[in-house]
């Protein structure tokens, strides 16, 4: 028991707190640095721990609550309560004129949501966000699960490259990590262009192309946490259940497909859990890298879309109900990766 | 584990190893794009001919960043905010996670929930209201507004993962401690602390990362006191969307990250020595 709850206290828990992250800050975020706690928690089934290791006492009265107390304050003043102000903003008329005391907040009821749902701005907003963040989840897990395999099939010296690249990319924060990808395809003087022949073809201007290269820049910080968390479950796997396999004849896909691939999935449920709700986030790399969303707001997603109706027109109601939306969005996908965790056995 | 590795051919191996050496290039690239601009003298970074490396490497791209009224400020803002924030987050986190790993009591499983829950909150939606808790404790400007949020947001996760640290410690430990006379408040900081202590480490470099990353609140809660100013907005000076200063940009870029790669260096050394060293019964 003990064995596959630390697995997920070191792989399941990797919510970037802030979504930069994009991962970076997500990608930061990300579970564990790379290698140890993963493979820790993943990769030897420590038998000591699992005995040993602690079923909680009983007791202890008021203790706990002490213990717990700060974190408890902390999270009900500056989480909890900004969450309740927020749906209550939602319902108001609150613009600059409220800010400033100019005239009196109104309750308006669903009119904030009546508004934003009414308009085809928004709609399309949460399109290309979702489109976008299942853009990035998708070819995140498919490049980290990729080289995670890659990283089985080499000797040390290759390995140790690539972890110590993916460990830099990792460790990049997304607003240094978004102003070098730019200057990469900078038309002007980026080596991309020079080296693709494309001229001065200018990669943020077209609304395609401009997402193009975040997703390239999201993908590129975000997949170490993928390749380290699946290698390490790759290595958990008992090397006689592999040969086991082979000597039954069964061929290297097969040995994936049934073998591989049920052993893996409780990691790939957390990894696809995490990046999802990561890469629906993106803030810092659409506001940087498209100059706060993009020509005439093309590359808009539902963050970005949120600040800039509160803080640049002052729109605070219409912003609260854009946050709302996306906040309940994320739940929806937390309650889906519950209901997998327990569906898994976990043990809280 | 090996993977049937005994049946990959050879030259299947050489190109599976030649191709893992090639996607390490591509993937340290932008880093060393970073690294050489930064240091590129000025003629040579602005030149319609990059060249992927440089002859005369010059300091003045770092000398107009340093240059930069009070970037050492905002250089030292950084670490201030992302210091605090590690040090509470971790004090805080360990006494949660203790009581949640070590003590049964009504709610215990909930909370575990609504821990795992609260890190899927979209902490952008939460500027505007935290916009205005900060207004209203007249925190705007200060660098307490960019401090408090992290310490909330790094919360839940650093519960999360120190949960696992916390149980590895025996419960036999513990009892010896009280057969022999000690508190629990000697237990909790003179054992359990310096046990849990590597695993705090390694927490802790998220809470850095979001802390120091952090972008959105710097913009959004640091209007009008540019001295209380963090890396991000610093580097953004030099970024103006028409006109980009990328030597600037570059070396900022380049100051801004080195932390998080020595920190997450560091950490990765202390984690696998205390892992092995801490725990034994």
């Amino acid at each position: 028991m003990s064995d596959s709850a630390s697995a997920t206290a070191a792989l399941g828990a990797p919510a970037a707190p802030s979504g930069d992250r994009s991962g970076k800050t997500r990608a930061a975020y990300g579970g564990g640095p790379p290698g140890r706690p993963s493979a820790r928690g993943v990769g030897r089934p420590g038998p000591r721990r699992g005995v040993s290791g602690g079923s909680p006492r009983a007791g202890g009265g008021w203790t706990p609550w002490l213990y717990l107390a700060p974190a408890l304050v902390v999270l009900g003043g500056l989480l909890v309560y900004p969450i309740y102000q927020l749906g209550l903003i939602s319902f108001f008329q609150y613009t600059q004129a409220q800010v400033s005391g100019g005239e009196p907040t109104t309750f308006e009821g669903f009119g904030n949501y009546a508004e934003l749902f009414g308009d085809p701005r928004f709609w399309q907003v949460l399109f290309a966000t979702v489109l976008f963040a299942a853009a990035c989840v998708v070819s995140t897990l498919a490049v980290g699960c990729a080289l995670a395999v890659l990283l089985t099939r080499v000797r040390a010296v290759p390995r140790l490259a690539l972890m110590l690249a993916a460990l830099g990319a990792w460790a990049t924060p997304a607003v240094t990590g978004s102003t070098v990808w730019l200057f990469l395809f900078d038309p002007d003087f980026g080596p991309v262009n020079r080296v693709l022949g494309l001229g001065d073809h200018s990669w943020t201007y077209g609304r395609l192309s401009a997402f193009f290269l975040v997703l390239l820049e999201v993908v590129w910080c975000s997949f170490p946490f993928v390749m380290v968390t699946v290698y390490a479950g790759i290595r958990a796997v008992p090397g006689e259940v592999l040969e086991a396999a082979s000597l039954d004849g069964a061929s290297q896909w097969r040995v994936w497909r049934s073998v591989l691939a049920p052993m893996l999935r409780p990691i790939l449920v957390v990894v696809t859990i995490q990046s999802v709700i990561w890469d629906f986030k993106v803030f810092t790399q659409i506001y940087v890298m498209t100059n706060g969303g993009g020509i005439a707001g093309q590359n808009m997603v539902l963050n970005v879309y949120a600040y800039q109706q509160a803080f640049a027109s002052s729109q605070y109601g219409l912003g609260s109900a854009i946050g709302i939306v996306t906040l309940l969005i994320l739940l929806a996908v937390t309650l889906v990766y519950l209901r997998l965790l327990r569906r898994q056995g976990e043990e809280l | 584990m090996n993977l049937p590795r005994a049946r990959v051919r050879r030259p299947g191996r050489l190109a599976a190893e030649a191709s893992a050496l090639l996607i390490a290039v591509v993937v340290a690239f932008p880093l060393y794009w970073m690294v050489l601009s930064a240091f590129k003298p000025a003629g040579e970074i602005e030149s319609g001919e990059p060249r992927p490396w440089t002859l005369a490497p010059s300091l003045d791209s770092f000398r107009r960043v340093f240059g930069q009224q009070e970037f050492g400020r905002y250089f030292l803002n950084s670490l201030v905010v992302a210091g605090s924030v590690v040090i509470a987050s971790a004090l805080i986190a360990f006494l949660a996670a203790t009581a949640v790993t070590r003590f049964h009591f009504r709610l215990r499983t909930t909370l575990l929930i609504m821990f795992l829950v609260a890190q899927m909150v979209p902490v952008e939606a939460l500027t505007i209201p935290l916009f205005f808790l900060m207004r209203d404790a007249g925190q705007l400007n200060t660098l307490g507004s960019l401090i408090l949020p992290h310490i909330a947001f790094s919360l839940p996760f650093a519960i999360w993962m120190l949960r696992g640290f916390v149980k590895a410690v025996p419960e036999a430990l513990e009892e010896a401690a009280y057969i022999d006379g000690a508190t629990r408040a000697r237990f909790l900081w003179q054992i359990l602390f310096p046990l849990v202590l590597p695993g705090l480490v390694a927490t802790s470099v998220f809470s850095f990362i979001s802390a120091w990353n952090d972008f959105l609140f710097a913009k959004s809660f640091i209007i009008s006191d540019t001295s209380q100013s963090t890396l991000p907005m610093a580097l953004l000076v030099f970024y103006k969307p028409d006109d980009p200063d990328w030597g600037g940009v570059m070396a900022a870029s380049t100051v801004m990250t080195v932390p998080v790669l020595v920190f997450f260096v560091l950490v990765q050394r202390r984690l696998v020595s205390g892992l092995g060293g801490a725990v034994k019964d």
